[in-house]
């Protein structure tokens, strides 16, 4: 039961980018067609899920265990990058068919404060191993969901006729407040 | 051209010319996140800029004693050293700002606005224009912030940095949540755009 509520407030009531503005700059950058929202969400499953597991290891076995807490943003963006760095690499070595549809997605990964967000996040909110996983993985849920829910969005939008000041990022933006009222909604929920 | 007046163009560069909020479009988790007020707005500018003018100095005078190939880890490295030590000392002396602003203070690290500026600017200049270069960036990211914030609180609570200038019942909460940031900041933009064709 605690998992599935941790499952449905990160998901829907929390939700990463439309309610504790993460990820803003790939939600922005790629989200002009459905395809490459749909391999961007993916990728950034599979890399938060890995780097929010070897985070709170690092941080319980080695960071705790030597009172080294002020090396915690240094150690966990340093660790972040390596992993994705390792990933992009085992990838193309094992299955190049996933490396073709994430590969492109892999390098943007390090820079979505996301990622980073949700390992420091786990820490503060003193969730165990699995807790943390879950609530790793319905984050990145969330992520995906809203990007390509947007993606279709902004689909639609490409073919409107929108006043010349409010093209491009404007109208993205505002569309994403709709958006995000939307999503309003469930809040509320097993809160 | 005298020294002065080039780092005069290199601080309005960053100032204007380059405002990354309205016209780079960068840095939008934290533009958006903590701008809920306009103190709250400033103060994570003021951070940010921190950090820029040092992490830009310090590249700056270590850029010939580091390998091109392990560049990015590097100034990966010295910048989040420079956000570590803001965070102890806003945790430490003003505590309450510190939770207010939350998880942004770490993920001053991963802000696009710090590396990029260690990449395509701190890389290739002398230490003082670097420095000059974090001044004008990280001034136009709290212009940027600041504006945000003070539309945001205003609309929102009918206050202008806490003082209340109307009464409260006429705020619409909607601006200080999620979705009044992305609106109003969607506006700021269109704006921006209408004055730069003048």
């Amino acid at each position: 039961m605690e998992y599935i509520l941790i499952f449905i407030t990160a998901v829907f009531v929390n939700n990463v980018v439309l309610s504790q503005f993460l990820g803003i700059c790939p939600f922005l950058g790629v989200s002009k067609k459905v395809e490459t929202a749909m391999g961007m969400g993916a990728a950034v499953t599979f890399v938060l899920a890995l780097s929010t597991m070897v985070t709170f290891l690092i941080q319980k076995y080695v960071l705790d265990a030597f009172g080294l807490g002020f090396m915690q943003t240094i150690t966990f963006i340093l660790v972040i990058a390596a992993l994705v760095q390792m990933v992009e690499i085992i990838l193309k070595k094992v299955s190049p068919a996933l490396y073709q549809a994430l590969g492109v997605f892999l390098p943007l990964i390090t820079t979505n404060c996301c990622v980073l967000g949700v390992a420091i996040l786990v820490i503060q909110k003193d969730y165990n191993l699995l807790e943390s996983v879950v609530y790793a993985i319905s984050t990145a849920l969330g992520f995906a969901l809203a990007l390509i829910i947007f993606a279709g969005i902004r689909e639609q939008i490409a073919m409107t006729n929108v006043p010349k000041g409010m093209q491009g990022t404007p109208i993205a933006l505002v569309t994403a407040g709709l958006l995000a009222m939307a999503f309003m909604g469930f809040s509320g929920i097993g809160a | 051209m005298s020294n002065n007046n080039s780092l005069g163009k290199v601080f309005f560069n960053g100032l204007i010319t380059e405002n990354p909020t309205f016209v780079l479009l960068l840095g939008m988790c934290p533009t958006l996140g903590t701008t809920s007020s306009a103190l709250n707005g400033m103060s994570m500018g003021l951070a940010t800029m921190f950090v820029l003018i040092c992490s830009n100095a310090a590249i700056s005078a270590l850029k010939n004693l580091i390998p091109d190939m392990v560049r990015i880890p590097c100034f990966i490295v010295v910048i989040a050293t420079f956000v570590t030590v803001v965070q102890m000392a806003m945790e430490a002396y003003v505590p309450a700002l510190y939770a207010s602003l939350g998880l942004f203070i770490p993920l001053i690290v991963v802000n696009c606005i710090v590396l990029g500026r260690a990449e395509a600017f701190a890389a290739k200049h002398n230490v003082i224009s670097s420095a000059f270069d974090g001044l004008g960036i990280g001034l136009g990211f709290t212009v940027g912030l600041t504006c945000l914030g003070t539309v945001r609180e205003l609309l929102g609570t009918g206050k202008f940095f806490g003082m209340t200038l109307v009464p409260d019942s006429y705020g619409s909460l909607v601006f200080v949540l999620a979705p009044g940031g992305f609106i109003a900041l969607g506006y700021l933009i269109a704006i921006v755009n209408k004055l730069k064709k003048k």
